[in-house]
């Protein structure tokens, strides 16, 4: 069956919902990373749904494209994802972070191979999807890698050794997104160890790199789309996003990094994306 | 009082800082969670912030510590002793005065799951010739481990805890360098503890001793030297040896008192810890229930040892 993209505002609304179940997991769980699955989830869920065209039949198809989430802790957006996709059941989402669960507070690729890595300590995806990058050229396929990453992720030395070989190997099949949300944990990333200009040592390093606003839906599908291009060049996206992106009490470089809602501003959290869920709705209808 | 000994270690090296204006302090985006910030705060010219760059930090430290200053550097154990070729050139060969400050060991640290655990830090230290291992059972050991390492050069590892653990110790503790610390004496049996799980093997040892088996605690608050004098001494005395940490068996605690007694005095012991297995996401309580780490597992694990 022939792919047929979504339209923009179909994803956004589709993305808003996903905020939601992001606040309802992290409540349950009572532990993550809000913050950093806010600002990330309309940047994946064009990804998945446009340019990885996920579904829950090939998610684990030999041929499918790789996405690899670099910065791990940002998990709780790919488990609304799959969640969203039919690749697991939504009630399983209540079960982040237990005992037994598949759902562990960083992806586990052996319990669960839809995340196709084991992460969460950071600065080593970027290597792995370059590695998967490079064995996508030796067989000639058509697959093409994605990988997430975090600006304060950005400060490991493993990514620079990354930045400096991909292009060697002309990967023009690898895509970085950076999820350039200006914050960490100990605060700005301006401050902890500032990684600008960005676009210039990336450009320097011989990528292709393209600058967006990481919540404009539209300006995400355009640049994927961009990324299916082959050049001979790694693809790089600065996403500017907002840490807590949807819920305006989250909206802050490192305050809500790594601290869950409690039951009232749960309840806060949902009314105001209950808000951007009828107005995308709205839009559509 | 149950205190976290990650707390433990803030509050003392930023007592410490009043005083020794060698100290510096380095941190790598955690310094919320391992408590450096309390340094941080009140010294900001000796503290630097290395952002998310473990490696770096450590090497940046060695470059310290061969200019004279006193480095601690701060991560989750993990992050840090991860970079197991860094810390083994630049800081070990070096012999550079660096003290690593892991926090977050082992699977108490609960729901961040495996990746943010250290269940393999104390194998990989001890395996350097010259490195410093200090496991503090409570807050008193903690902090007079902190004020040991700042007083004695050398490259040094320091083991934390993320979740609050109980005094086992009273105000008349004196910490000794490199000496097993006798907690309950015993004849039928020594259980070796370190870290986060002396008062749980405690609580073990007290109902064992209610049911009439003599078993003798004794906390290895350093790990590397160890007292093997003491431990070959124990050993003869009791028969049978337990070990218990908060730690893969293989490489940590168990097997360092394995390899001193395999060659002194072979004896029949029992390894209780995590068994060679990767840690999982779940209550720092259930975490320690299904790897028998709880009192009832400790207590059950070593009635099954001493009636077999
Ligand atoms: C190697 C390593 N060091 C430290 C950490 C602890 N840690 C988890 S998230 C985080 C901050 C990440 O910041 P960023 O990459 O900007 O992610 P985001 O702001 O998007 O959540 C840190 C330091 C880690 N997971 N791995």
């Amino acid at each position: 069956m022939p792919h047929s993209p979504k339209d923009p505002r179909t994803l956004q609304l589709l993305a808003h919902e996903m905020r939601a179940d992001i606040i309802r997991m992290l409540h349950e769980a009572g532990s993550g990373h809000p913050g950093g699955s806010l600002s990330a989830i309309d940047l994946l869920t064009v990804l998945f749904y446009n340019h990885l065209e996920r579904t829950a039949d090939n998610a684990l198809a030999k041929d499918r494209h790789r996405f690899i989430l670099s910065k791990g802790h940002g998990v709780p957006a790919v488990y609304a994802l799959f969640a969203k996709l039919g690749i697991i059941e939504p009630a399983e989402l209540m079960t982040l972070r237990k005992l037994g669960s598949r759902l562990q507070g960083h992806p586990y690729n052996v319990m669960l191979p839809e995340v196709e890595a084991s992460t969460g300590s950071l600065g080593q995806g970027l290597s792995i999807a370059q590695g998967m990058a490079m064995a996508a050229k030796i067989e000639h396929t058509d697959i093409r890698v994605y990988a997430l990453l975090g600006d304060g992720e950005f400060q490991e030395g493993q990514i620079w050794e990354s930045l400096l070989s991909a292009p060697k190997f002309g990967l023009d099949n690898l895509t970085v997104i950076l999820d350039f949300n200006k914050g960490q944990i100990d605060g700005p990333t301006s401050e902890v160890m500032n990684i600008e200009p960005v676009v210039d040592k990336v450009q320097s390093f011989n990528w292709e790199v393209q600058r967006i606003d990481g919540h404009d839906i539209a300006a995400i599908d355009k640049a994927l789309t961009n990324t299916h291009a082959r050049n001979g060049k790694p693809h790089f996206i600065v996403a500017d996003t907002m840490k807590g992106k949807g819920v305006s009490f989250m909206e802050h470089p490192n305050e809500w990094h790594g601290k869950t809602p409690n039951a009232e501003e749960t309840a806060r959290a949902l009314a105001e994306i209950d808000i951007l869920i009828h107005q995308a709705a709205s839009v559509l209808s | 009082m149950k205190i976290a000994t990650r707390v433990s270690f803030g509050e003392e090296i930023a007592a410490l800082g009043a005083t020794d204006n060698d100290i510096v302090v380095l941190d790598a985006d955690l310094s919320k969670s391992t408590q450096s910030q309390i340094f941080a705060k009140r010294f900001p010219d000796r503290f630097f912030e290395m952002g998310i760059q473990e490696q770096n930090m450590i090497g940046a430290a060695a470059g310290m510590a061969l200019m004279g200053r006193k480095p601690f550097i701060c991560s989750f154990s993990t992050f840090v002793t991860g970079r197991f070729d860094t810390i083994r050139m630049s800081v070990a060969y070096s012999a550079a005065n660096v003290t690593i400050v892991g926090t977050h060991c082992g699977v108490g640290i609960g729901e961040d799951g495996y990746s943010q655990m250290a269940l393999e830090d104390v194998a990989l230290m001890r395996t350097l010739p010259n490195m410093h291992i200090i496991q503090p059972a409570d807050d008193r050991e903690a902090r007079a481990a902190v004020r040991y390492l700042a007083a004695n050069p050398n490259p040094s590892f320091l083991r934390l805890t993320r979740q609050a653990v109980e005094d086992v110790h009273d105000d008349s503790y004196e910490f000794r360098f490199g000496k097993a610390d006798v907690l309950l004496e015993g004849k039928d049996a020594v259980l070796f503890c370190s870290g986060p799980v002396v008062a749980n093997t405690l609580h073990a040892a007290e109902q064992l001793r209610a049911e009439g088996h003599d078993v003798r605690v004794v906390n290895i608050h350093t790990i590397k030297p160890l007292d093997a004098e003491y431990i070959v001494r124990a050993a003869k005395e009791t028969g049978r040896v337990v070990t218990v940490e908060d730690h893969n068996i293989i490489g940590g605690l168990g097997a360092a008192v394995a390899e001193v007694l395999s060659e002194a005095a072979p004896t029949l012991m029992k390894r209780i810890g995590v068994r060679d297995e990767y840690g999982e996401s779940g209550s720092p309580e259930a975490l320690y229930t299904r790897h028998r780490l709880d009192t009832a597992g400790i207590y059950e694990q070593v009635r099954e040892f001493l009636i077999a």
